[in-house]
C-alpha cells in the first residue's frame, strides 16, 4: 500500500522532532513523524541503577537495542572496533518518544550571548574550525522563552548577572534547595561568586495538568515516574497528535531520504517496525536524529547531483563532532551531606563561563545529580584501593558525606573528529553505520584544568577535608551533547545548512537538532535544541504561507 | 528448535527449571559448580564481610551467574580461563588476599571484569540477584523504599 503524500516528515521524536511536529502539525499541515525507538515509560526502567539511559551495563533500556544498531568507533591511536548502544564509546543519546528528554537530567539552559560569537569574541584558535552561528542570542531569545513555557521550566536565574538579557521570568519557581544546595550556597557567595537555582525542565508546582517533583534519587538517566520531567513525550508530541492532522510512527528505521532527479527531497524511505520498506511521500523533510545519526543519514543520501551525500559538497557533514568536556571536582566531608532528596543537582555559578585568563569560554558549575551507590564505587580519592576492606569502609564512611561539584566545558570544534560511513559494517537493516573517529582540542581541556580548580576551591571552601579533581583527555567527545556535524552558516562552503537550517544544496530539507550547532555553549544543549526547533518551524510555516 | 528454546525460557521461571533444559547441572545458569566456588571466594575477598555482610552472602554471584547467562554471555570465555587460574592459585596457598593481588597483576583484564561485576552485584539493585535483602544499601544509609520518591518538600519554601 502506498502512502499518500504528506507535507513534511519529521524524522526523529526527540527534541527538535518533537517540537517541530507539534509546530507544523498546528499550523495545518499534514505531518508524518518517524522515530526508531518506541514509547517508553518509567516501567520500562523501572528505577533500575544498572540499566538505564546513564548507567547501561545490562543494556541500553531507552533505546536502541543493542544487537541491531552497531556502530564503528576509532580511537586517538587508529584502532577500530564495533561498538554497541550501551558501550560508552558508541555516544548513545536514546532513541525512544521524547529521544532524550524522557531520560535527560533537564537541566534548561540558555546559552549567554557570548556562546554564539566565540570566534568575533576570542578570535580563531589554531586547529579548530571555531567560528561564530548565523544567528544571534536575539534571534533564539523568543523560542527560548516559548520553550520555557510551553515545554515547563522551573527554576530561579535572577541572580545570575551573567545570563543574557531576558524578557519574562521562568514560568515555575525553583524546588526547595536540598542539603548539599544549602551547605554550597553562602560558600559561593563568601567566594565572590553568583550562586542560583538551575533552571529545570521540571515541575516544581502543577504545571501543564501534570503534578510537581517528588524529590526520587532516580532522576538523571530515568523516565520520571510521576511525570514531572518535561520533556517532548509528555507536551508538544500528544499535542501534534491531538490535532489529527500528525502520524507517529514508531520502530521505524529511516534508510534514505527519497529524492527526484533534480535532487530535491520527494519523502523517505524507511523500514517499518515488521522490516518492511516503505516510502512516505512528503513535500519536505525535517531531520532530527541528533548530531551522529542525522549526519549519517545526510551521508546515506546519495544523488547523481551530490554522490557523497546530501549537503556534502564541500565535505562538511559529520565534521565537527562535539559534546562538552566535562571536568568533576569531588570532596569529602566530615559531616552528613546527603539528605535523600532529589534530584541532586540544584544550585549552579556562571562565573566562569566567560573571562577566564588566556581562555576561550569555560563551563557553568554545578553540583552533581544523586549518585546512587553504583555511580559511588568508582568515586574515589588517589590512593583509594578499588577493593577490598579499605574500599569498604570507604563507602560506609562516605557515601553520604560527599559532595561533586562538575560543569560542562564549551569545546572548541575539531574539523577532523568527525561521523563518517564505515566501508564495512552495516546495521541490522544492511544500512552502513556511523564511523566515530578523531579527538578533543587540547584547549578544551586546558579550560577543563583551569574551570575544575574553582570547583575545588568550592568544595574546599564549603569545608571539605578531602578534595581531588577528574578532568577528561583527548578522547573524541560526543555523548548525550553530542552536536556540530552538520553545522548552520552563511557561506555554503563551510558549513552545511543556513541560518535558517535549511540544506543548502536542497531547498526542502531542513535540520532541527544540535547537529546544526557551530559551538555548544558552556551549558547542557537541550532548552537550546528546543528553542531553534521553534525557530525553524516558524521559518518552515511563513516560508509555506509565502508559497 | 524455536519451539523448545521458547518452552525452556518459559520453564525457567517455574520450579522445574533444572528438570526442563536437559544439559544443565545444579542451580547455576553459566557457571559449573567449581567454577561458583572459585568465583564466590574471589568476589568475598574484594567485598568481605565485616559488621555488614560481604559477596557472599549477599548473593553477588547470583548476580554473575546470571548476568553471563544473559548480557555478559560474551564474557563467559574470560571467566572461565580467569577462575581455571584462580583455582589452581587458590589451591597453592591459603592467603586469598595474595591470590587477588597476584591476579590484580597477571591477570588484570579477567580482574577488573570481576571487580565490576562483583560491585555492580553488591551495590546494583537486588532484582538482577545480587544486593540481598537490600544488604549494601542498608549499610550506606541509603532508605530501600522502592516503591515511592520522597516527598519531603514544602511547596510554600522559596528556593531563592
Amino acid at each position: 500500500m502506498a502512502y499518500r503524500q504528506v507535507d513534511a516528515v519529521v524524522i526523529g521524536a526527540g527534541a527538535g522532532g518533537g517540537v517541530v511536529a507539534k509546530e507544523l502539525a498546528i499550523a495545518g499541515m499534514t505531518v508524518v513523524l518517524l522515530e526508531r525507538g518506541r514509547w517508553v515509560t518509567p516501567f520500562d526502567c523501572r528505577k533500575d541503577d544498572l540499566r538505564n539511559q546513564r548507567t547501561s551495563f545490562l543494556g541500553a533500556s531507552f533505546g536502541p537495542d543493542d544487537d541491531r544498531h552497531p556502530r564503528v568507533f576509532v580511537d586517538r591511536q587508529g584502532r577500530e572496533r564495533v561498538v554497541r548502544p550501551s558501550d560508552s564509546p558508541y555516544s548513545n543519546n536514546a532513541a525512544c518518544v521524547g529521544g532524550g528528554t524522557a531520560s535527560y537530567g533537564a537541566m534548561a539552559w540558555r546559552y549567554m550571548a557570548e556562546d554564539f560569537r566565540m570566534k568575533s569574541k576570542y578570535g580563531a584558535l589554531e586547529g579548530s574550525t571555531l567560528d561564530d552561528w548565523p544567528i544571534a542570542y536575539d534571534d533564539l531569545e523568543p523560542f527560548y522563552e516559548k520553550a520555557e513555557y510551553e515545554i515547563g521550566v522551573s527554576g530561579n536565574v535572577e541572580p545570575d548577572p551573567f545570563k543574557a538579557p531576558r524578557r519574562k521570568k521562568l514560568p515555575m519557581p525553583p524546588l526547595a534547595p536540598t542539603r548539599e544546595h544549602e551547605i554550597l550556597k553562602p560558600v559561593a557567595k563568601r567566594l565572590g561568586w553568583h550562586p542560583f537555582d538551575i533552571p529545570m525542565l521540571r515541575n516544581s508546582v502543577p504545571y501543564n495538568h501534570r503534578g510537581p517533583c517528588m524529590r526520587c534519587r532516580w532522576c538523571v538517566g530515568f523516565a520520571c515516574e510521576v511525570n514531572a520531567k518535561n520533556g517532548t513525550q509528555n507536551t508538544v508530541i500528544p499535542t501534534a497528535l491531538a490535532t489529527r492532522s500528525c502520524e507517529l510512527r514508531t520502530d521505524c528505521m529511516v534508510k534514505e531520504i527519497a529524492t527526484g532527479d533534480n535532487g530535491r527531497a520527494t519523502g523517505v524511505t524507511y523500514f517499518d517496525a515488521r522490516g518492511r520498506v516503505q516510502t512516505q511521500p512528503a513535500r519536505m523533510v525535517v531531520v532530527c536524529g541528533g548530531a551522529i545519526e542525522t549526519a549519517r543519514l545526510l551521508l546515506n543520501t546519495k544523488h547523481r547531483l551530490y554522490p557523497n551525500g546530501m549537503g556534502n559538497r564541500y565535505d562538511w557533514v559529520g565534521r565537527n563532532l562535539q559534546g562538552h568536556a566535562y571536568p568533576k571536582a569531588v570532596g569529602l566531608f566530615d559531616f552528613d551531606t546527603y539528605d535523600d532528596v532529589g534530584p541532586g543537582a540544584g544550585i549552579a555559578i556562571c562565573d566562569f563561563n566567560h573571562g577566564n585568563p588566556g581562555l576561550r569560554g569555560g563551563a557553568m558549575l554545578a553540583n552533581e545529580f544523586i549518585r546512587l551507590p553504583i555511580h559511588y564505587v568508582g568515586t574515589l580519592p588517589p590512593g583509594m584501593p578499588r577493593w577490598g576492606q579499605a574500599h569498604k569502609d570507604y563507602m560506609r564512611r562516605f557515601y553520604r558525606r560527599s559532595i561533586a561539584v562538575m560543569g560542562p566545558v564549551q569545546e572548541m570544534p575539531l574539523f577532523d573528529a568527525r561521523v563518517q560511513l564505515d566501508p564495512r559494517v552495516r546495521d541490522a537493516w544492511d544500512i552502513p553505520v556511523a564511523r566515530l573517529s578523531g579527538a578533543r582540542h587540547p584547549h578544551s581541556v586546558e579550560i577543563a584544568r583551569y574551570v575544575v580548580t574553582k570547583a575545588e576551591l568550592w568544595l574546599k571552601e564549603a569545608g571539605a577535608i578531602q578534595t581531588w579533581t577528574q578532568v577528561p583527555g583527548l578522547d573524541l567527545s560526543g555523548g548525550q551533547h553530542q552536536a556540530g556535524t552538520c553545522r548552520m552558516g552563511n557561506d555554503p562552503k563551510t558549513s552545511v545548512v543556513d541560518r535558517n537550517c535549511r540544506v543548502h544544496d536542497v531547498d526542502n530539507v531542513y535540520l532541527a537538532d544540535a547537529s546544526v550547532h557551530v559551538t555548544n555553549g558552556g551549558f547542557n544543549p537541550a532548552l537550546t535544541i528546543l528553542a531553534n526547533a521553534y525557530r525553524v518551524s516558524e521559518q518552515i510555516v511563513k516560508e509555506r504561507r509565502r508559497a | 528448535m524455536k519451539n523448545s528454546s521458547r518452552r525452556c525460557f518459559l520453564l525457567t521461571g517455574t520450579a522445574l527449571a533444572a528438570a526442563g533444559c536437559g544439559e544443565r547441572k545444579g542451580p547455576w545458569r553459566a557457571l559449573a559448580q567449581d567454577e561458583v566456588r572459585t568465583l564466590d571466594a574471589l568476589c568475598d575477598q574484594l567485598i568481605p564481610a565485616d559488621q555488614d555482610p560481604g559477596a557472599h552472602a549477599t548473593g553477588v554471584i547470583v548476580y554473575i551467574d546470571r548476568q553471563l547467562a544473559g548480557p555478559y554471555r560474551r564474557h563467559l570465555e574470560t571467566y572461565r580461563a580467569g577462575l581455571a587460574k584462580t583455582k589452581r592459585l587458590f589451591e597453592q596457598t591459603p592467603d586469598r588476599l595474595a591470590v587477588c593481588r597476584r591476579l590484580e597483576e597477571e591477570e588484570r583484564p579477567f580482574f577488573d571484569l570481576v571487580l565490576a561485576h562483583a560491585m555492580q552485584g553488591y551495590y546494583g539493585n537486588p532484582r538482577h540477584g545480587g544486593n540481598r535483602e537490600y544488604a549494601s544499601w542498608r549499610m550506606l544509609g541509603v532508605p530501600v523504599t522502592q516503591v515511592r520518591g520522597r516527598n519531603l518538600y514544602d511547596l510554600r519554601k522559596d528556593g531563592a
